[in-house]
């Protein structure tokens, strides 16, 4: 019997299959579908900070509108609760997350202000997260706004955050920095306790019939695995935090590959959505099926065997794809 | 437990009363008592309990009628049962009033006191409604403020159970029910105290039960009837006995004590005014101070219960010395002797006198005097006038006051500048605009006053008949003693006075309120060195005049900033607080931030923390302005009307476009209600922050933009290019593309001052620029640049003759819009969704519609003054309109349809008797004419118009009468208009007896899902999972299929139709419609402010409404029956979107997923369901296939 048990953000987990953000989380009973099929963490939606402000904007417009003005009419609505309203929306169904599965529930958030960063996160910890993971989701668009700038305000941001909340930080980033090594090496001395990479954003679609722009996120595939499968063997062990895969996880050698560049956990959305929650079971089963056949006793054992460190040949993490033709030549050999 | 002194409007304080001592409650939404059925329904969905325990059962019904119904069978089933209502509501409950009255049952029916329609609808407060039940057998407790209001609603209840008599407790519409003030909350130890559990029991066992049964509403004959009805008189006696014991209760209880008629004034007075409701405060307060510094001997008696009317009480409570009583009535009753109230006072004093029990032996004079019609302002002025006519040797014996009756001179004088304020009561007048959040700011300020510091306060809120747009004026008071003023703050009585939008200097005589020494703060975008010379001179003048302290702030920069956008609401609450001194600055900040967190807390932290900042932002834009000794101005505030306006608009409309209507005098007045048509245009409102700007090498001349536009100031036009001579030289111009039409030039032309800047002529625009597909071939840019220029261009445009469209059939798009609408600027919401279909009704056929207009959005955007949408095209010609009531429009209608039906058979039977003289080939063309075109009724009109010549010259008695009928035999087309709400529920029994009748109407519903001018409550069209008012908890059940049932009749035309979806299906079907010699209904989608949606998206929600299967497409038109076709015709595809993908995007749904993500998601489950067994049913209609009529 192989062991799968895996650590990550210092939870110890049962296995390193870990639901990421997708609608599954977004209710109690297919979280607890991902439990019973074996998923060992789930990490929440992200609580983004500018829905937060848009939806209480939105709702305050469209109840104010046109009130106070026509004798007959002077509201349009009746006059309700609003308890399901984000932020207090997500903090209950943390709430009823924690209460209800026994595995460890990863909070997600996505703000716009320092402020709102610093006040969400403590929310989200007061409101039982077993750990934080901090999601840098921004495009920036401004062309006045310098790389350097970006980079030291998350650094500033994580600093911030790990200095108001006790429980783990991971950050999860997406894969655009110019040097990633030291932007993760700066993250982790800045308090991060986990990396995930990659985020992937949302990539509109262009109608050329209409003209418009079309909102569109795909669900990912097994190729998408090779981005963060490379940055991530790359910077196992020299940057000291653990490790998230996620994007391009659907099948049990995926996962395999993710542990083996370095993952302390790979984490799969696409692939249960696709396929139901029950694919957790037959991703887990290929895992430790595929470890037995190959004579792995451990998750422990296989993490990072084939990170740029251990690998035999640590340049072809660093080539680019025209560079493949030197693969015929090798300068080592007599 | 403590009483608390809280700040509310009547309504929610008469509601609290009555939800607490009800178990069932039967509602329907009627202006201004609305509000409390809405409390109701929402305090029972969040599970408010009542005295006894459980959660009221709060029922919408179909109308009135129908509530009073519901209340009558729950009341014979044992329950404590209420309801509320108001004016034509109250009509409609006469019956059953008399039922429950002559059955000695308890209720209490709240009823704000309103206007019942005569020469014209108000919703305004008066005593007609009430009035028209004195005879029912009802007790009539009036109350005259917000505390009495609340205080009677349980003195009403008590009474009721203790003299089985049902009471019709009610206030003024408006004036008190909209009326905030600081009163003093009864608690449930209050009420349970009051109400005896004894006589409940013995209610409760002369219900119905079938474990005891027994019967009740029996039939009667000639021989017992008499005796019966005489056998409940020994209660009617004992009530008035039973109410003063509740009073006597209560004011053991609380100290305040009341009286069947409580007089107040000296023991010797000498003039003495009778008098109910609200008014009683005014002159309560007027004899006060007129005694006090006049020496007067004035005495007020303030009538609680009118019914069952207590002579002995009533003179009991008289001075012996009174020489004069005016008795003053809020009604008319035209053709009686006197008003009700006067005669009953005429009568009681003869009684008493007779009986002996009258304190003085010779009867007082008495005069009667009329007031407050339609919440016409009754201040201390006209009391006083009232009380100086008493004192005259030989007084108007029958007056009216406040207005200036110079037809039949029954009015008083009275001195407009007479105030009776206490010096320590602060006026404040505010001016707003309806979406700039001023009143509701206020609101909270007259809460932080009233609640937050020992001062009392009173609020109430002046609102114009727009929809969009609108100007509000709030008037504030507040003091150290209690406000008994239930009048507006008049001229030259206000210490502060707020302008909180700059343009209405322009316009507006605001500084007429302002006292000499008062404070003066205008919002501007001028700096506090620049104002001054961007006022007008009449405002300057009451500057200096007035010594006014003149404050001014930018707000719109503080909005801009603190990322307000259009509300300036907290930021000129600031400037006030800090201006008006009421509390330390800090303190106020402190208040203000406390009631922003308690209004927007539940929507959200971003909304409070955005409010806070705008208020920590204002103060430093606040600036005391020096103001110069001289008037420097060089212009004058702008006339209402242009100055070629017609004389009946410039000399009576335009003084209530300036709200100067008071001024008005009788003579200015139709005598019967009649107006012209066609005066919205005169009436240029310049709302629109942008509007459409046409580009020429973009546009494909579809007509879309003109299609959709709400407020017909998107016009297209082809016409002679020689008529180009002349045009201005912005004016734009192209090529037309219509085959019909070769060799013409083409124009879209906006109006710019009519336009309320709605955006959906862009939204709608197919054309785009190839490479920057954001600029279309309309596009939106800023008003004031444009102002001018096109406002020059449009009074060119209007004036080029159009090309002859005979060729053109209306049968595309393009081609319908290039028939002049005559229905224009509309006062309609910003945006609306239903007046494009009225508008392309008046477009397709104006020229011979007469229009039946329900009560209803569309009847107030349609026909309130000052000025209405309803127009006539270049030949003066146009919609024939009116509007009856809210329940029989259908009918009224019908009735149309009939005279046009027997006049025109009338005229076809002379007609054919006069070949010889006429010309039998002129007859025989008009007798055998086809008019199932516009073509052919152009033409038959131009054969009438040959008719009517001859006739004219003809001296035979027979042509004279065929002169007076002989339109009729041009093609009339009946357009009966109204809501869902109409539809639906209230007229839906004449709806479907009107199309039972197989008549050549059509019936146009303007589906909101919701009764939309009354603010969004519920109707039997609001779909599964919408929440409305009357549906808090999201609506339960599906939305009835009225098409459906239409077309169970085999013979009526039916359509559904979305224009955002198909504007092709829409124009087709309102074609087929009028073109279908029967009875049509087209239910039109409108979407509508009430659904939480931006407006400038309404298009696009009605097609995905379309699109989800939520709304198909459909005609089902019997022609094609006969044709031997399925006259079934679906127009819509498979739904390509869920219903959640639709509904998610209106508030009206995702609030639900706001507030209760469980029942949201269970609905919207059973909505989605709903739609696929919907569009499966219409399918399976569809396919089956039909026998030809012959072939039976």
């Amino acid at each position: 019997m192989v062991d799968l048990s895996t650590t990550y953000l210092g939870l110890n987990l049962r296995n390193p299959l870990v639901a990421s953000a997708s609608p599954l989380s977004k209710h109690v009973d297919s979280v607890k579908r991902m439990e019973d099929a074996g998923v060992s963490a789930v990490v929440m939606y992200s609580l983004f900070e500018e829905e937060i402000i848009h939806e209480s904007e939105e709702l305050n417009y469209h109840l104010e509108q046109g009130t106070e003005s026509f004798p007959e009419a002077l509201t349009y609505f009746p006059d309700l609760e609003y308890g399901n309203l984000a932020p207090e929306q997500y903090l209950e169904l943390l709430r009823k997350l924690k209460a209800s599965v026994g595995i460890p529930v990863i909070a997600s958030l996505n703000g716009s202000t320092l402020g709102g960063w610093e006040h969400y996160a403590k929310l989200m910890e007061q409101a039982g997260a077993d750990a934080l993971e901090l999601n840098l989701y921004f495009v920036p668009t401004d062309l006045r706004l310098q790389a350097q700038a970006l980079e030291s305000g998350y650094i500033d941001l994580v600093k911030t955050i790990r200095s108001q909340i006790k429980i783990p930080l991971a950050v999860k980033l997406g894969p655009n920095f110019s040097s990633l090594p030291n932007f993760a090496v700066n993250l982790a001395n800045a308090g991060a306790n986990g990396l995930v990479l990659f985020n992937r954003f949302y990539q509109p679609d262009l109608d050329i019939e209409t003209m418009e722009v079309l909102p569109n996120l795909e669900l990912s595939t097994s190729s998408e695995l090779r981005l963060p499968l490379r940055w991530i063997a790359i910077l196992y062990s020299r940057v000291k935090t653990d490790f998230a895969l996620t994007s391009g996880v659907h099948t049990p050698e995926d996962v395999v590959k993710a542990v083996m560049a370095g993952a302390n956990v790979a984490m799969t959305a696409s692939a249960l959505l696709h396929n139901g929650t029950d694919y957790a079971r037959i991703l887990l089963r290929g895992v430790s099926e595929w470890m037995d056949k190959y004579e792995y006793d451990s998750i422990g054992q296989m993490r990072g065997a084939l990170s740029q460190k251990n690998v035999q040949d640590p340049a072809a993490f660093e080539r680019v794809n025209y560079m493949k033709i030197l693969n015929t030549f090798n300068p080592r050999l007599p | 437990m403590t009483r608390k002194k809280i700040t509310l409007d009547a309504n929610e304080a008469v509601a609290q009363i009555a939800f607490k001592l009800s178990e069932v409650v039967a509602i329907y939404p009627i202006t201004p008592s609305s509000a409390m059925g809405e409390f109701a329904d929402a305090w029972a969905a969040t599970g408010t309990k009542n005295l006894w325990g459980t959660v009221p059962s709060v029922m919408e019904m179909q109308s009135e009628g129908g509530a009073a119904g519901a209340v009558h069978g729950a009341l014979q089933a044992g329950s404590l049962t209420t309801t509320f209502t108001a004016s034509q509501g109250l009509l409609l409950m006469i019956p059953n009033m008399y039922k429950i009255a002559g059955e000695l049952t308890p209720t209490v029916f709240h009823v704000t006191a309103r206007t019942i329609a005569t020469h014209a609808l108000s919703i305004y407060g008066d005593h007609s409604d009430v009035m028209a039940t004195r005879q029912t057998g009802f007790a009539l407790l009036a109350s005259s403020s917000v505390q009495t209001a609340h205080d009677n609603a349980l003195i009403a209840n008590a009474a009721t159970f203790d003299s089985r008599v049902p009471f019709m407790h009610f206030f003024d519409g408006f004036r008190t029910s909209h009326e905030v003030n600081k009163f003093e909350q009864l608690t449930e130890d209050d009420i349970r105290a009051m109400i005896s559990e004894e006589k409940i029991e013995e209610f409760r066992g002369r219900a119905l039960n079938p474990e005891h049964p027994f019967i009740r509403g029996t039939a009667q004959n000639p021989d017992v009837f008499f005796q019966a009805r005489e056998a409940c008189n020994s209660f009617y006696i004992a009530c008035p006995e039973k109410v003063q014991a509740a009073m006597d209760r209560f004011a053991k209880l609380t100290g305040r004590q009341y009286r069947l008629f409580d007089y107040t004034g000296p023991a010797d007075a000498t003039e003495v005014i009778v008098i109910m409701g609200s008014g009683a405060e005014t002159a309560d307060e007027t004899a006060a101070f007129l005694n006090a510094h006049q020496g007067k001997k004035y005495g007020v008696l303030n009538v609680r219960l009118y019914r069952p009317f207590s002579v002995d009480a009533f003179v009991k409570a008289l001075p012996a010395t009174v020489k004069t009583l005016a008795v003053m009535d809020r009604t008319k009753e035209s053709g009686s002797i006197g008003d009700p109230l006067y005669l009953d006072v005429v009568t009681a004093i003869s009684e008493a006198i007779a009986a002996g029990k009258a304190p003085f032996k010779q009867s007082p004079r008495i005069i009667g005097g009329r007031y407050g019609l339609s919440s016409k302002e009754f201040t201390p002025a006209m009391v006083k006038a009232v009380f100086e006519e008493m004192e005259k040797a030989a007084p108007k014996t029958h007056f009216t006051v406040g207005i200036n009756d110079d037809v039949t001179h029954t009015s008083l004088e009275y001195d407009n500048h007479f105030h009776i304020a206490d010096p320590k009561t602060v006026r404040c007048v505010f001016f707003g605009l309806g979406s700039d959040g001023t009143v509701g700011a206020n609101k909270n300020s007259i809460k932080i006053i009233g609640e937050d510091t020992d001062n009392y306060a009173q609020g109430f809120f002046y609102y114009d008949s727009k929809k969009s747009g609108s100007i509000t004026i709030s008037h504030l008071r507040f003091g150290p003693k209690p406000i008994r003023a239930p009048y507006l703050i008049g001229d030259g009585d206000a210490n502060f006075v707020a302008c909180h939008q700059f343009s209405f200097l322009e316009r507006i005589d605001i500084l007429k309120y302002a006292a000499p020494n008062a404070v003066f703060l205008l919002n501007s975008i001028y700096g506090p060195d620049e104002v001054w010379d961007h006022l007008p001179r009449e405002v300057q003048s009451d500057i200096i005049n007035k010594h006014l302290k003149f404050y001014t702030i930018d707000a719109y920069e503080v909005a801009e900033k603190t990322g307000m956008g259009g509300r300036l609401n907290t930021i000129m609450q600031t400037c006030f607080f800090a201006i008006s001194g009421v509390l330390p600055r800090e303190e106020a900040i402190k208040q203000i931030k406390k009631s922003i967190q308690k209004t927007y807390g539940k929507r959200g932290e971003a909304v409070v923390e955005k409010n806070y900042a705008a208020v920590d932002a204002s103060l430093d834009y606040l600036y005391e302005v020096k103001v110069p000794a001289e008037v420097t101005s060089t212009f004058s505030r702008r006339s209402p009307v242009p100055a070629e306006a017609p004389k009946f608009v410039a000399d009576v409309l335009g003084p209530m476009i300036v709200y100067e209507g008071d001024s008005l005098p009788v003579s200015a007045m139709p005598v019967d209600g009649t107006f012209p048509s066609a005066t919205a245009r005169w009436e240029k409102r310049n709302i629109g922050l942008e509007v459409p700007v046409w580009e020429t090498d973009l546009c494909i001349q579809c007509g879309k933009c003109a299609f959709v536009c709400p407020h017909a100031v998107i016009r297209t036009k082809v016409y002679d290019p020689k008529e180009l001579s002349g045009a201005p030289a912005t004016f734009k111009a192209i090529d037309a593309k219509f085959k019909e039409l070769p060799g013409m030039k083409y124009t879209i032309q906006v109006s710019p001052e009519d336009c309320t800047g709605c955006g959906l002529c862009v939204e709608t625009c197919p054309a785009k620029d190839k490479t920057n597909p954001s600029r279309k071939a309309i596009n939106m840019a800023p008003q004031v640049p444009l102002r001018e220029s096109e406002s020059v261009n449009w009074d060119f445009f209007i004036k080029i003759p159009e090309a002859n469209l005979d060729a053109v059939a209306p049968t595309t798009v393009k081609n319908s819009q290039l028939l002049e609408p005559t229905f224009e600027f509309s006062g309609a919401c910003s945006g609306c969704g239903e007046t494009p279909y009225i508008k392309l009704v008046s477009q397709l056929f104006g020229d011979r519609a007469f229009v039946a207009n329900a009560t209803g959005c569309s009847s107030i955007y349609g026909a309130n003054l000052p000025t209405t949408p309803w127009a006539v095209n270049n030949q003066g010609r146009g919609p024939a309109w009116s509007n009856s009531l809210f329940e029989d429009n259908a009918e009224f209608g019908l009735g149309m349809r009939l005279t046009i039906d027997q006049q025109n058979e009338f005229a076809r039977g002379i007609l054919s008797t006069m070949g010889g003289e006429l010309g039998d080939e002129l007859v025989s063309s008009i007798l055998n004419a086809d008019q199932t075109t516009n073509q052919g009724v152009r033409e038959q009109r131009a054969r009438v118009a040959v008719l009517k010549g001859k006739l004219a010259s003809s001296k035979s008695p027979m042509a004279k009468k065929l002169l007076g009928v002989a339109d009729y035999m041009v093609k009339k087309s009946v357009w009966i208009i109204g809501g869902d709400g109409w539809a639906y529920d209230i007229g839906y029994g004449g709806l479907d007896h009107v199309i039972s009748t197989g008549r050549n109407v059509n019936i146009l519903v303007l589906d909101t899902e919701v009764y939309s001018n009354t603010g969004g409550q519920s109707s039997k069209a609001t779909p599964r999972a919408a929440v409305a008012k009357f549906a808090a908890k999201g609506k339960g059940l599906p939305k009835k299929d009225l098409g459906m049932i239409a077309m169970t009749y085999g013979y009526v035309y039916v359509a559904r139709v979305a224009m955002g979806s198909s504007d092709q299906q829409t124009l087709k079907a309102l074609l087929e419609a009028d073109a279908y010699n029967g009875p049509s209904l087209i239910i039109a989608y409108s979407h509508c402010i009430n659904h939480g949606i931006d407006m400038r998206k309404g298009l696009e929600q009605q097609k995905l409404a379309v699109n989800s299967g939520v709304w198909p497409l459909y005609r089902f038109n019997p022609t094609l029956a006969e044709e031997g076709k399925n006259p079934l015709v679906i127009d819509s595809k498979d739904p390509s979107i869920s219903v959640k993908d639709y509904a998610y995007n209106e508030t009206r749904y995702r609030m639900l997923t706001q507030s209760d993500e469980a029942r949201s998601e269970l609905l919207m489950a059973e909505a989605q369901d709903d739609a696929k067994r919907r569009i499966d049913l219409y399918k399976q209609l569809a396919a089956l296939q039909q026998i030809a009529p012959d072939q039976n």
